[in-house]
């Protein structure tokens, strides 16, 4: 049991697919403009990567090893069909603002990596458990990184005002760079660095070394 | 066309504004050399699959394309996903094999990036992008001829300041991915600046 629940508790910190393994940082940038967006993405996403881990972990043992890569990249795109017809039908503005994105979760290589690293090789429940422990470990960097800028770029939480802005008559100047691509990649280089600062095992090793010699040193 | 193909390259860049194909343009950027042969098949790749995807669209899945069996009112839009994987896992490996028979050197020299283009959402991005804003099949050609290029430009420029950042004294934490991401939002601040212009 606690071999089962280490599948869902690692990914979401200690092993995070975005900040650590370097997965489906794609979509993790582009929706983050606002945090509804990036809460149906995370939804969209882990919603996926459950039901396609369970999927191919049921019919491992079938899949031919030569042409697995076709089979998996099959079952996910249809997976990810369905769930952009079910946010079409019941959140048709919604799927307006995720505009492509929703369908780039088939190439999201997160997806694609738990089916082949685990759902391949492992049972139907841990791979299951793997997937949601993925998906949440994904949210979680979503939403610190939507709430960022939604609440510095717009002045507000989920539509809520909480900081009211100088045009509603309050006091806050809205950060314009929030809204812009550029600030994605600051915050979530910032908050690597942050997580890399509270567990060190993560950092990753230097290529060069730089020594500076006590003689040679400017003075 | 002037106007799309200059904006495809700098203002709407596929990696520095839409974040698509960041995961390879991340991992592959490491060394300058790689960057270059990487950047180059992503556009031959990008610059096929777009209009092909735009011809598969309009003439199989469309509304219509189905009259002369009469079965005018099929609509297969929404399979736009499978078959546009479908063309661009096998346009990569066609290219494989074409570059294989006829350009060795370039074959050896693009190596395992080659099959990688396939899970890139640079390209199904592209395709998708041409169906969302509704392209012709010359605009699509032009987009996909565009799009690709300003990828390869961002990555090789990417790859050529990473190379120097390597003799930079960064802070442990933010060494490697960190220290990317960063110089990555530089770069893309840069290119925000191009979004004025208008030929």
């Amino acid at each position: 049991m606690r071999q089962a629940l280490r599948h869902l508790y690692g990914p979401i910190i200690d092993n995070n697919p975005v900040t650590l393994q370097i997965l489906g940082i794609c979509s993790a940038l582009a929706v983050t403009t606002s945090l509804s967006t990036a809460l149906v993405m995370c939804a969209a996403l882990t919603a996926v990567l459950v039901s396609g881990n369970i999927m191919i972990s049921a019919i491992r043992a079938h899949i031919p090893t030569t042409i697995r890569l076709i089979v998996q990249i099959t079952i996910i795109a249809s997976l990810v069909i369905v769930t952009d017809q079910i946010i079409q039908a019941f959140a048709f503005e919604m799927s307006e603002r995720l505009s492509i994105f929703v369908g780039l979760i088939v190439t999201n290589c997160l997806v694609l990596g738990r089916a082949e690293a685990f759902a391949m090789h492992n049972p139907v429940v841990p791979s299951a458990l793997d997937g949601l422990g993925n998906g949440l470990g994904y949210s979680l960097i979503l939403v610190i990184v939507g709430s960022i800028r939604e609440l510095f770029g717009a002045g507000t939480l989920l539509g809520f005002t909480i900081l009211p802005t100088i045009y509603g008559g309050g006091w806050f100047v809205p950060l314009n760079l929030m809204m812009l691509a550029p600030s994605a990649f600051f915050i979530l280089g910032l908050l690597i660095w942050t997580i890399r600062s509270i567990r060190p095992v993560q950092v990753e090793p230097a290529d060069f070394e730089i020594s500076i010699q006590p003689d040679r040193r400017a003075p | 066309m002037i106007d799309l193909f200059v904006r495809s390259i700098f203002a709407e860049n596929l990696a520095l504004s839409f974040f698509l194909g960041i995961c390879t343009y991340l991992a592959v950027s490491k060394r300058l050399d790689t960057a270059v042969g990487l950047g180059i098949a992503l556009i031959v790749v990008q610059a096929i699959t777009v209009p092909l995807n735009h011809l598969i669209l309009v003439r199989l899945l469309g509304p219509g394309s189905w009259d002369w069996l009469g079965l005018g009112a099929v609509d297969l839009t929404f399979l736009n996903l499978i078959a546009f994987i479908g063309v661009i896992a096998a346009m990569v490996q066609i290219l494989e094999m074409v570059l294989d028979r006829h350009v060795p050197a370039l074959y050896r020299s693009l190596g395992i990036y080659l099959p990688l283009i396939t899970v890139n959402c640079a390209i199904l991005g592209g395709s998708l992008f041409m169906v969302e804003r509704d392209y012709t099949l010359a605009e699509s050609a032009v987009f996909g001829l565009g799009s690709g290029i300003g990828w390869a430009l961002a990555i090789v420029a990417l790859a050529a300041l990473r190379e120097r950042l390597n003799y930079a004294d960064v802070p442990a934490g933010l060494r490697g991915l960190g220290m990317a991401f960063i110089a990555t939002g530089l770069l893309s601040m840069g290119f925000t600046a191009f979004a004025g212009v208008r030929l």
